[in-house]
């Protein structure tokens, strides 16, 4: 008997607690820079498509939820003639993220992605793309990369040395 | 013009009370979230209109507006009319409860026996619901609901029965107004801790809420409800917590009686204070085993009511001799 009204006790204190809810839509919470939410495929510093349509980012996805299509562009860049991701799918694992190499597939610290038609969680490569360079403001993967494109020679590439004349290089 | 007033006010009445009834049964379901949601560091329901009070009126458009389903095994006519016993009965017994000296729709002789037959019809809306669901987990809850109401209700007339010697009257009216000068909880007091906890088993509600136990018979009596009908079990439930509290508040704390404000002020604190405690029981007890239920009620309330009439009965004889 005795411990039944200790129990209405402690309950009834409890009305003056503070509160654990967080009131959400008036009161947006703190996400952090690193939060893993909406997909973006982002460009380079100069203005051109990250993505190099490497495939590695729809090996690596545990739910097949990414689909593209690589083609090239006439100077000799590769990139996804359609980019297709379906959020409805997607689990925000982040491991696109990890696998892509040249750091144009991020997550961003966004979830508010509710849709009332499923087919409109399905975004394409127009509402994937952003026009900055997100987590990665100064890399450039075509200025690094050792790979011949229109505009680039062998050898201009940042950090490359020109290449080696393998006759001149005689003992 | 004599005439039209004696037709008009009583009916006034009736709709009021009906009207007043419904409403806070109704309003319950908001109050015991939010008052749940505070004793557990939530909000509860705070987005529809203002602190969330029209939360009820959705409720009540989404399950008018939900499919009313009627299983095809299901024993059709007993499934249609068990949600409606519970309503009625619940409702009949508002028609004894002195709100005040004035307000009270049939003041009869036998308030307090009717109050107590309405009570046990009640059971009847369970049993039929366990019973047509053909279901076994409805059955289950029903048959809960049968054991449970059965020796429950035994002591919760006998532990009433003190009042009644007091009193020397079956009448709600009376029973109030013997309490002019101390409340029925002083010398009752042991009536009144009977009564509260027969009360609490009567509107199945936690720690009683066996027939209905989610953790283990997935709804109980009303598995199979849905929409409206079990929108009705579900008032019907809220109307006999406002029920029991306006009991405890007539019958032990002196209903409408006291200082400075109005009676019908005071009839409502009181039964707002125990609607209260009830949603406090639920926040606060686990729900016992079915063997410890039935086993309190039959070895340990009934002995005790028992007691507490016969030691009643005894002063009573003793001062009039």
């Amino acid at each position: 008997m005795l411990s039944l009204l200790r129990t209405f006790w402690e309950i009834l204190q409890h009305t003056f607690r503070p509160r654990v809810t967080v009131q959400y839509p008036d009161e947006k919470p703190y996400l952090a820079p690193r939060w893993r939410g909406r997909i973006i495929l982002s460009r380079d510093p100069d203005g051109g498509e990250r993505c190099v349509a490497c495939y590695l980012c729809a090996v690596a996805c545990p739910v097949d939820c990414i689909a593209l299509q690589a083609t090239e562009d006439p100077q000799g860049r590769r990139y996804p003639e359609f980019f297709r991701i379906n959020f409805s799918r997607c689990i925000f694992c982040g491991l696109c993220e990890d696998a892509c190499p040249t750091y144009a597939i991020q997550l961003t610290p966004d979830f508010e992605m509710a849709e009332y038609k499923r087919q409109n969680l399905v975004y394409e490569k127009e509402q994937l793309l952003i026009d900055g360079p997100g987590k990665y403001p100064d890399y450039n993967f075509w200025r690094v990369a050792g790979v011949q494109i229109g505009g680039k020679n062998k050898g201009e590439s940042e950090r490359e040395d020109p290449p080696t004349d393998v006759h001149s290089n005689l003992p | 013009m004599n005439h039209l007033q004696d037709i008009i006010i009583p009916v006034a009445i009736i709709v009021g009370i009906l009207f007043v009834s419904l409403t806070i049964a109704a309003n319950l379901i908001w109050v015991e979230r939010r008052l749940l949601a505070v004793w557990q560091d939530r909000y509860g329901p705070n987005r529809v209109g203002p602190f969330g009070l029209l939360q009820v009126i959705a409720d009540t458009i989404k399950l008018l507006w939900k499919e009313d389903w009627i299983p095809p095994f299901a024993d059709k006519g007993i499934f249609i009319i068990a949600p409606g016993i519970v309503m009625v009965t619940a409702l009949m017994s508002y028609a004894v409860l002195p709100v005040t000296q004035k307000i009270v729709i049939a003041d009869l002789n036998i308030g307090l026996l009717f109050v107590l037959a309405m009570s046990s019809m009640g059971v009847y809306s369970v049993v039929l619901g366990g019973w047509s669901s053909d279901n076994k987990y409805a059955l289950l809850g029903g048959l809960r609901a049968s054991a449970q109401m059965i020796s429950y209700e035994v002591f919760m007339g006998l532990s009433l029965m003190g009042i009644v010697l007091l009193t020397g009257s079956f009448s709600l009216k009376d029973i109030v107004l013997a309490q002019r000068h101390v409340w029925f909880v002083v010398p009752q007091f042991l009536g009144f801790v009977l009564f509260l906890i027969a009360g609490i088993a009567e509107t199945r509600r936690l720690p009683f809420d066996l027939p209905e136990a989610e953790s283990e018979l997935v709804a109980g009596f009303h598995s199979e409800y849905s929409g409206m009908k079990f929108g009705m079990f579900f008032v019907g439930e809220y109307l006999g917590v406002t029920l029991i509290s306006a009991l405890i508040s007539v019958l032990f704390f002196g209903g409408w009686l006291g200082p400075v404000l109005p009676p019908v002020a005071w009839f409502l604190i009181k039964t707002f204070f125990f609607i209260g405690f009830f949603i406090l029981l639920r926040a606060a007890m686990p729900r016992p085993r079915f063997d410890q239920l039935m086993s309190w009620g039959w070895k340990i309330m009934l002995p005790l009511a028992l007691a507490n009439l016969l030691v009643t009965g005894a002063i009573v004889l003793a001062i009039q001799k």
